[in-house]
């Protein structure tokens, strides 16, 4: 971690080194990784751009890095995501975005070969420590997923789940009121109100996708994480589930993984670039989108990778 | 002419009618350069050619073969003086069957005089001139329809439909035997049962609950009229899968969450494998497991207990049978488990459940109808089991429902029916086939059911 204090100096250089046209950009970053047998010592070439660090950080990441198998899926990546504040993960397919939003709340301890090295802190609190136990630690960083991932049982019981197995209600009266509320501010009361006992697979995409985010605010956690959760529906459903990610800002930090730039513009206040497992660049929504300090996040916003 | 050797033969010619076949072809386009001009790959020609050289003498040969006795005999009798044809089918049936072992050499019954002795030589006769018959047949046949197959070869000619629609006859005739099997077994069970239900009325069968078959086989003997009733039967049949059931249920259940929720890649693919080989083991060695280890075991235990066991127990077979069918709930368990997307447990564990909860609250009850299914399945396996229960569960057919006493079951009636000498018309024998058709009912519907709980549960995900 003592390299650390290098990284605000000199930020655009070790891009500037290594960004030759577009075309040849992937293999360039391979070379410049193979020429350097030793993995740390290619850090300082790859060190992120722009502001990693934010003002009031909440949830903290530093020198992560992942490992499936031989696999190396993130390089000693750091980020700071700040309270109640929308943070967006972009990058082409493949570049380690969606496994270090899975490390966020240790959902890759389900994979058994992946081996997370590096420090992550969650309001000051060591998250991979011995100490920790993951189930509570899930319940303080809730996930939605790509696909929607309703229960095969109704809607009420879909998000009565969590407050049920956290303990979260005193008695019926209590659980009604948070699935009222869950579902209201998911957006989706007005849609399913006659008919909670319904299944929740009978739902329609969008619809689903908006109770599994009911049923992830239901347990109160501090940070939402949400992996591509518009990639399976239609525009419509797409608004509405943007819409309600803006509201959640509110109360929430939310870090969303997304392929659409635009939604990336539309929801966010930062943007991480990742590429090829390394973390590029994080900067202003707008910074990323309009001026963009590294090569190859220029790059990808203008479709030239990715 | 051998059969074997004509078949050989007649193989020969088929390899020789695909080269004829593929090399016309090729000759017809003009070279192999150009093939493109064929409708089809030059080797579906010379299938072509080749399925024609051998299929319809191949059906020719096959109907020789099974006609070839009976119109040999016809013509046999045919020779015969009137005194002799006007004999009875089976003293008919005898004179021919001794006019075929005096010409095949064997011995024969009574003497060889000199009208069997020449009826013999006849039936030799005949019996040669068929097989030259035949050879000529087979040989033309085949290189007839060989020759014209080879004569319709040209580029236009789509020899890869015509070959594919034959091998499509092909697979359909395989499977139809399968299918006319099955039915051929049902129907022989069901007149046999209902020729059963002439002699003892369906509903004494059904209701009656006093099973004992011991028949009088002559007028004069001593001997029980015999009773067919059928429910001590069904009970113990019940008993017994109840007992293995209640003892392989959670047993494989839980297996199947341990391995497929739970036990490290190691375990796993060190305990699947070895599930599987219980699986394997016969079901006779499972018997004298029952029979030698466990029912003296059991007794013990219970005498110990103070306890009255019969040396023969329901519990002892049921038992081991639960251990039998612990791998076949297991594996259906642990298929429906692994069933359940990878996204239901995501969501679960994401929302902060323990693996238990995970386990119990999403992944068991999505699994559940899968689970049920399989375990229907497993219900009727234990119901159609017969080994064991020959072995460990005993012959007395009591109306019971203590596990410590013997007990029998239909498929061990069926068995003990079936062995010994019997005629094939009494009560006695025809009860067997009655029992096989309530067998073969319940567990049909046993299967279908579980088969369609499987199957409708497997839609909802897919």
């Amino acid at each position: 971690m003592s390299e650390r204090s290098a990284i605000d100096d000199q930020p655009a250089q070790g891009a500037s080194g290594i960004t030759p046209p577009a075309p040849v950009q992937e293999s360039a970053l391979v070379n410049a990784i193979a020429d350097k047998p030793d993995s740390s010592a290619t850090d300082g070439e790859f060190k992120t751009v722009g502001e990693y660090r934010c003002q009031n950080p909440y949830l903290v990441a530093e020198n992560v890095d992942v490992h499936y198998g031989s696999n190396h899926a993130i390089k000693n990546v750091s980020l700071e995501i700040g309270k109640k504040e929308v943070i967006a993960l972009i990058g082409p397919s493949g570049c380690g975005k969606s496994t270090f939003l899975r490390c966020l709340n240790r959902m890759n301890d389900s994979i058994e070969s992946a081996v997370v090295s590096g420090d992550i802190r969650l309001d000051g609190e060591d998250i991979y420590s011995k100490s920790l136990d993951p189930v509570v630690l899930r319940a303080r960083v809730g996930i939605v997923f790509q696909k929607p991932n309703p229960f095969p049982k109704s809607i009420y019981d879909n998000v009565a789940y969590g407050p049920r197995i956290h303990g979260l209600a005193a008695d019926r009266a209590e659980l009604d009121e948070i699935v009222h509320s869950s579902l209201e501010r998911a957006g989706l009361l007005e849609e399913v109100k006659d008919r909670l006992d319904d299944p929740g697979t009978g739902l329609s995409g969008g619809q689903q996708q908006r109770l599994c985010i009911a049923r992830t605010i239901a347990i109160n956690p501090e940070v939402i994480l949400m992996d591509e959760p518009c990639s399976a529906l239609d525009p419509i459903a797409t608004a509405k589930v943007e819409d309600l990610m803006d509201q959640l800002a509110q109360e929430y930090s939310i870090v969303i993984v997304t392929h659409s730039m635009q939604q990336a513009a539309r929801v966010s206040r930062r943007v991480a670039y990742f590429h090829l497992g390394h973390l590029i660049e994080v900067n202003d929504t707008d910074t990323v989108f309009t001026n963009p300090e590294h090569k190859l996040t220029e790059d990808y916003i203008t479709g030239r990778i990715g | 002419m051998q059969n074997t050797s004509l078949l050989i033969i007649l193989i020969g010619m088929t390899a020789f009618a695909y080269f004829a076949g593929r090399s016309r072809s090729l000759a017809i386009v003009g070279g192999p350069a150009r093939t493109t001009r064929l409708h089809s790959l030059p080797g579906y020609y010379g299938y072509f050619t080749a399925i024609w050289c051998l299929l319809p003498a191949l059906g020719l040969l096959l109907a020789w073969i099974l006609l070839e006795p009976r119109v040999i005999a016809a013509l046999t009798v045919q020779g015969l003086s009137d005194t002799q044809r006007s004999m009875s089918a089976g003293e008919l049936n005898l004179l021919l069957n001794n006019i075929q072992n005096l010409a095949l050499g064997d011995a024969i019954s009574g003497t060889a005089d000199e009208s069997l002795q020449a009826a013999a030589d006849r039936f030799t006769q005949l019996t040669k001139q068929s097989r030259q018959l035949l050879a000529v047949l087979v040989f033309g046949l085949s290189g007839l329809a060989a020759f014209f197959a080879w004569r319709r070869i040209h580029p236009d000619f789509r020899a890869r439909n015509s070959v594919e629609n034959i091998t499509r006859l092909l697979l359909l005739a395989a499977s139809t035997i399968a299918i006319f099997t099955t039915v051929g077994i049902v129907l022989s069970v069901l007149f046999e049962a209902l020729r059963f239900f002439q002699k003892v009325p369906a509903t004494e069968f059904l209701f009656g609950l006093n099973w004992s078959p011991q028949t009088a086989i002559r007028a004069d003997q001593v001997g029980s009229s015999g009773s067919f009733g059928a429910v001590p039967l069904f009970t113990g049949t019940l008993l017994i899968t109840a007992v293995a059931m209640v003892f392989a249920t959670p047993v494989g259940l839980l297996t199947a969450i341990y391995l497929s929720e739970y036990a490290s890649k190691t375990v796993r693919s060190v305990a699947k494998p070895l599930l599987e080989i219980l699986a394997g083991i016969p079901t006779v060695v499972y018997g004298f497991f029952a029979a030698l280890t466990v029912a003296p075991w059991i007794r013990n235990t219970g005498e110990a207990a103070g306890l009255s066991v019969s040396s023969e127990s329901a519990l002892a077979a049921g038992l081991v049978m639960g251990i039998m069918i612990i791998p076949l709930v297991s594996s259906l368990s642990d298929d429906a488990i692994n069933a359940v997307p990878t996204a239901m447990r995501d969501g679960a564990l994401g929302l902060g459940s323990t693996r238990s909860e995970t386990m119990r609250k999403v992944i068991l009850p999505a699994a559940l109808p899968g689970i049920v299914g399989g375990i229907l399945l497993a219900v009727s396996r234990a119901i159609g089991e017969t080994m064991i229960v020959v072995m460990a569960a005993g012959l007395a057919a009591n109306l019971t429902a203590n596990p410590f006493e013997a007990v029998t079951t239909v498929t061990v009636q069926i068995v003990t029916l079936l062995v010994g000498d019997q005629e094939f018309d009494s009560a006695k024998t025809l009860a067997a086939f009655a029992l096989g058709l309530m067998l073969f009912v319940v567990t049909l519907l046993l299967n279908v059911l579980g088969l369609y709980v499987v199957r409708k549960y497997r839609e909802q995900y897919d």
